[in-house]
């Protein structure tokens, strides 16, 4: 078909709109810059015309058309805002506010709300249909999650996103009618079911149904209490979102903002998870290379990504000895810091408190699992993540934007460029077979970039020849392609020697603690590359781009873990696994 | 299996033996017992009293008296209903120890049990079927063999050219001329919305797809419509010979029949049709030889009444939670599994196997100018012939309230009726001359429907009644689309508000407001007409909104919190009845004291009302 033949011609507006078939209205709108209101629509993700604010009326049509799901067509004439739309989507409005819970002054959405954007948006001043509200408890059992369906919409992004996306399907509608309402298997908390604590559906919601589990007030009551001494590190998404909550561009590199508001609100030390990414390489490049040469399990699978590991436990307990036994980069850190950097400083590690910044809300859930300790000390005490730092900066009255630059505290402030990359997909892969092929090969290669396993596609794969050895290797990243992988493995037919997992589509960058995008700007706007291509310029720009090259490394190593692999090491580093069950329910 | 030549074997013979079932002259000595195993019959023990009649004709070694199991006669009311063929003798609220008595006096002695025969309307008993003004103004096309035959006997069916329609389509059409008369006799669907079913045809079968799927809509959901159920339990194999015929002319060589689980005896009449279709090499492979392939499964549905709207339904056959998808795309382009499926309403395919067999003039020559052939409705509320009825389109409310219905019970006044169910509008006395059909139903704010028609009389509040169905949408909407799922919780508590005397005239306004809302902007056709009842109320009994609103008062007494029951001083004698029979103790006054009522103790039952020699109180 020729291009010609491609294209519609229709009429928005008043405005001739020439656009591709199989175009969506809405779509075609925005072309022209008409921005028809939306509730339910994610692109791609749910696209399924339930909240029906985008209705549009279509000469020659009976009723409204759905604009989010209505291809145009040759010739179609489209109204987007004649008195009866308008009409209508005041009412539909109305009832989607009647029956929300609106206390907007004290919801964590509160600003980047969707409903709260179009209730300003078409100046609702007062609910006219007033009636029942639905009830719900709030379920904040879990260490990570809270749901607060007293503000759900039912609009289902969420369920999308879990079914169709990461393909769990932990949560759906039940009930019928005004009953309707999101729910897990038997109505249990999310904590209880097969939820993993990514946390997309938190990116998804577009009111404060969904949100991550607070600890920043127990933050600010460690940093006022003189006795403890409190250490923070940050993961390398951290850094490339971070400055979106302060309305900063989409992938804008704020380390230097970020360490000195870190300082300013009053943590003891500020330091990289990036350093620790470049040890949890050391330990995994090492154990990959030991399976290898003495016959282990293969393919190895990286156990960086909490959300992973648990759908892992959950689903595949019975080839959890797949996954590597490095624990992720910042309990590590955690690990360290309580041991090896407390000794040096001559800190008492009891009075030692941990806090992580992380793109993720699955973290939350890690640092409390019963592994994650060494010697009756927790490696990480509390998780935050980017969006509670946004908060805390906001609470410390630091104007963040026009912030000076700092550096992060040493001793363990130096990071390479692989560390850098672990935050997004295909990174973890890419340090470590950068510090894999010059331990095989035992000697520096000048290779450093692995552009096959970069990228958005859910599975990239590459055949790399490493020391006269083919290595197959596989990236995936979102759970539905990990199950992909694992059903592979299960059934013997896997063909790669090591896998990178991450739980989040996009990764790291893509976490479930991240500054959450509206459904306008995920529409528009390729947030994952903005915010990989941020990562991976910090690793074009670092003078060590090979995590094993880090002078720390060697210094750790040389001062207390003695080398990759050993008996410190696997104290400190390293963690093991076990099957769950999929539902914990007595 | 059996082959063509076998099928005409079997009809032509069982035909002759089946006579009497249709002919009153029938040269025979036999006679056919047939005891109605519909629904209504089956629940008051028709099973027994057709065990009863088999067991005391094997005691009295009669041989030439047959008992037959059938469908639904369609007087519904007069149940269980015993009829005796040739000579149509019709016995009604037959208990299964009256068997022994029609045995010994009908069968045996010749004459008829006088007091089992059933009475019009005017109390005088009728002796044959077809003097019965129920049925002097039906005209039986869906129904046909409804009450005819047994249902679990296909070779009954194929006396009665059963399986005919399928062997001229498969042997003597193609598929453009199978559409072609479904086109032109202007049959359109029965399910509510009135589309044409030869259009609807054609989309599926200019669709280019291996795979193609012809399903039976069995999801019958409207509160009081029994026509589906009836049909399924009286005649299945007719769904299943149209079916066929479907699959042949969009080219689909599987189907499936969405059946409430509810309906458990239609349910297992289907099964056994299936089964026997299947043994004959009805439906399978190679029916007739012809190298055509068409096989049907049953998906049972869990009574969700928005499973009736056919996205909601394919939904569900496919797993999923029953709501509705939007449209475009249509399922005859993208249905169930994403094929092209067509899904029809079990009335709308009892039809096509008469109109292949008579032609599209026959059945365009029944009925309005748009619409064509007939409607079965089932009439109920406050008429005396409650049942099914099989009207020509055009027929007037008029002539099936009073003529067939036989009008309405102690003497009341007709005030409105419902078609439509929950999705249609009530109709006022002002419209008892309408000529039923798709168009004018729409004209006056109501809707054709499945075929539900509520009478109701001057004892009924119509602020009360919308509230009734809105009760029922509120709990039948799935819960998808914003407009539907709380808007109509909006409206029903406006209507409870204006029932309970908390009611203001804004109320009224909001009401208007949301309903036509809500009918715009919904996803659904459930949701589109939920307003319905609300919208035409108000349309026709304003006042009694108003009366509600602004001066708190239900004339009706039906809105118990509004009504309130006064005993006029004046008319009082002070015979003490009302006190006597109050069941709340709220009448006060002694000996042969005018008599007062206690406001906080009265609950408004309106047994005084009733009681009062002297039409004291109101």
């Amino acid at each position: 078909m020729s291009e010609k033949e491609n294209l519609v011609t229709l009429m928005i507006d008043g405005i001739e709109v020439k656009t591709k078939k199989g175009t969506t209205i809405l779509e075609a709108a925005k072309e022209v810059g008409i921005d028809i209101p939306t509730l339910c629509y994610l692109k791609e993700i749910n696209e399924v015309g339930d909240c029906r604010m985008c209705i549009v009326e279509v000469e020659g049509r009976k009723g409204f058309a759905t604009s989010c799901i209505q291809k145009v067509e040759e010739g179609m004439v489209v109204h987007t805002h004649t008195p009866n739309v308008l009409e209508a989507r005041h009412v539909i409005l109305d009832l989607i506010i009647s029956n929300h819970a609106k206390d907007c002054l004290t919801c964590t959405r509160s600003g980047n709300c969707e409903l709260q954007a179009l209730a300003t948006k078409f100046n609702v001043l007062n609910v006219e249909f007033t009636g029942e509200m639905s009830k719900h408890e709030i379920d904040d059992k879990s260490p990570a999650i809270v749901r607060d369906f007293n503000k759900c919409i039912l609009c289902r992004r969420c369920i999308a996103t879990c079914k169709n996306v990461q393909e769990i399907g932990a949560i759906d509608c039940i009930e019928r009618g005004f009953e309707s309402c999101i729910s897990t298997t038997y109505d249990h908390s999310l904590n209880d079911v097969d939820c993993t604590f990514c946390g997309q559906c938190i990116e998804a919601c577009p009111t404060g149904a969904l949100h991550e589990k607070e600890s920043i007030n127990d933050i600010w009551v460690k940093l006022k209490d003189p006795e403890t001494y409190v250490v923070v590190q940050t993961a390398p998404a951290v850094r490339v979102a971070l400055g979106e909550e302060f309305g900063m561009p989409i992938g804008t590199n704020v380390k230097g903002k970020m360490v000195t508001a870190l300082k300013r609100i009053g943590f003891d030390k500020v330091f990289d998870t990036n350093t620790a990414a470049d040890l949890t390489i050391m330990e995994e490049a090492n154990e990959f290379i030991k399976r290898i040469q003495n016959g282990g399990v293969l393919p190895m699978i990286t156990s960086c990504s909490p959300g992973w590991v648990r759908f892992a436990e959950k689903n595949y307990g019975d080839i959890l000895e797949h996954l590597s036994s490095c624990k992720s980069p910042h309990q590590m850190f955690g690990a360290i810091i309580k041991s090896y950097f407390a000794e040096k400083y001559g800190i008492d590690r009891n009075k030692i408190c941990t806090v992580s910044v992380m793109p993720c809300i699955a973290k939350k859930y890690e640092c409390t699992r019963s592994e994650m300790e060494v010697d009756g000390e927790r490696d990480i005490d509390y998780v935050i993540t980017t969006r509670e730092l946004a908060r805390m900066i906001k609470q410390a009255n630091i104007d963040f934007v026009d912030l000076e630059d700092s550096k992060f505290d040493n001793p363990m402030g130096e990071a390479s460029g692989a560390g850098a990359i672990f935050g997004t997909t295909g990174g973890v892969m890419e340090a470590a077979i950068r510090t894999a092929v010059d331990t095989l090969e035992n000697k520096s290669i000048d290779k450093l970039e692995y552009r096959e396993v970069r990228g958005e596609k859910g599975i990239k794969e590459a055949t790399l020849n490493i020391a006269g050895k083919e290595v197959k290797i596989a990236v995936s990243s979102g759970l539905a392609n990990a199950r992909k992988l694992m059903e592979q493995i299960k059934m013997g037919k896997s063909p790669y020697h090591f896998i990178e997992i991450m739980a989040c589509p996009g990764g790291c960058v893509m976490g479930g603690g991240q500054p959450i995008k509206s459904s306008k700007i995920r529409a528009t706007v390729d947030v994952r590359k903005l915010r990989a291509n941020a990562l991976y310029t910090i690793d074009e720009k670092s003078n060590i781009r090979k995590s094993h090259e880090n002078p720390i490394m060697k210094q750790l190593y040389d001062e207390f873990l003695e080398k990759p692999g050993s008996h410190l090491a696997h104290k400190y580093l390293h963690t093991t696994y076990s099957p769950k069950s999929k539902y914990d329910i007595e | 299996m059996k082959t063509l030549e076998e099928i005409k074997k079997i009809r032509e013979t069982k035909r002759k033996e089946l006579d009497l079932r249709v002919n009153e002259k029938a040269n025979t000595y036999e006679k056919h017992i047939l005891v109605c195993h519909g629904t209504g019959c089956t629940s008051s023990k028709s099973p027994e009293i057709l065990e009863n009649f088999r067991r005391i004709l094997k005691e009295k070694g009669i041989e030439n008296v047959r008992v037959i199991m059938t469908g639904c006669f369609g007087l519904c009311s007069k149940g269980p209903i015993v009829i005796i063929r040739p000579e149509e003798t019709f016995y009604a609220h037959v208990k299964p120890e009256d068997c022994e008595e029609i045995i010994q006096s009908h069968i045996c002695e010749g004459k008829k049990v006088e007091r089992l025969l059933c009475k019009d309307i005017d109390g005088s008993a009728v002796n044959r079927l077809d003097d019965l003004n129920f049925y002097k103004k039906q005209k039986r096309i869906a129904l046909k063999n409804c009450g005819v035959i047994d249902p679990e006997n296909i070779d009954e069916y194929i006396a009665f050219d059963g399986y005919k329609a399928l062997e001229q389509v498969l042997t003597k059409m193609n598929s453009d001329e199978v559409i072609d008369v479904i086109t032109k006799s202007g049959l359109r669907g029965r399910g509510g919305a009135g589309f044409p079913t030869g259009k609807k045809w054609s989309f599926a079968k200019q669709e280019i797809n291996e795979q193609k799927y012809v399903v039976c809509n069995a999801d019958e959901g409207d509160p009081g419509a029994f026509m589906d159920r009836s049909i399924l339990e009286g005649d299945p194999h007719c769904v299943l010979e149209a079916m066929a015929i479907a699959g042949f002319a969009i080219g689909a060589n599987q189907g499936y029949i969405y059946v409430r689980a509810e309906y458990p005896i239609a349910v297992n009449r289907l099964k056994v049709a299936i089964k026997q279709s299947r043994e004959y090499g009805l439906l399978g492979e190679n029916i007739f030889g012809t190298g055509f392939n068409f096989d049907v499964d049953i998906r049972l549905g869990a009574g969700a009444f928005v499973c009736g709207e056919e996205t909601a339904l394919l939904e569900s056959i496919e797993g999923r939670r029953g709501q509705p998808r939007v449209k475009p795309p249509y399922p005859a382009n993208c249905g169930l599994f994403g094929k092209p499926t067509i899904i029809n309403n079990v009335e709308t395919l009892a039809n096509i196997t008469k109109i292949i067999l008579n032609g599209a003039e026959w059945y365009s020559s029944i009925g309005t100018e748009n619409s064509k052939g007939t409607k079965v409705f089932a009439l109920g509320g406050n008429v005396n012939n409650v049942g099914l009825v099989e009207v020509p389109m055009g027929t007037t409310l008029r002539e099936i309230v009073y003529d067939i219905g036989g009008g309405i019970p102690k003497g009341r006044e007709f005030k409105a009726a419902q078609t439509g169910g929950p999705s249609g509008g009530c109709i006022p006395a002002e419209h008892l001359d309408t000529p039923i059909d798709y168009e004018s139903l729409t004209r006056i704010g109501s809707m054709m429907g499945s075929g539900g028609l509520i009478v109701m009389d001057d004892t009924k509040c119509m602020v009360n009644l919308a509230k009734f169905y809105l009760e029922f949408t509120v709990k039948e909407s799935c819960g998808k689309c914003t407009p539907c799922r709380i808007g109509t919780k909006r409206m029903l508590e406006t209507l409870e508000r204006l029932c309970s005397g908390e009611g203001t005239e804004y109320d009224i306004y909001k009401l208007e407001k949301l309903a036509e809302n809500i009918k715009k902007a919904s996803v659904c056709g459930l949701g589109q007409s939920a307003p319905n009842p609300v919208i035409s109320t108000l349309k026709y009994f304003k006042e009694e909104f108003k009366q509600h609103a602004i001066e708190k008062k239900c004339k009706t007494h039906e809105c118990k919190k509004l009504s309130k029951i006064t005993i006029d001083q004046e008319l009082c004698k002070g015979c003490g009845l009302c006190q006597r029979n109050c069941p709340a103790e709220a009448i006060e006054g002694e000996a042969r004291e005018k008599r007062t009522i206690n406001q906080e103790k009265c609950i408004k039952c309106g047994t005084c009302i009733a009681t009062c020699p002297f039409k004291a109180i109101k």
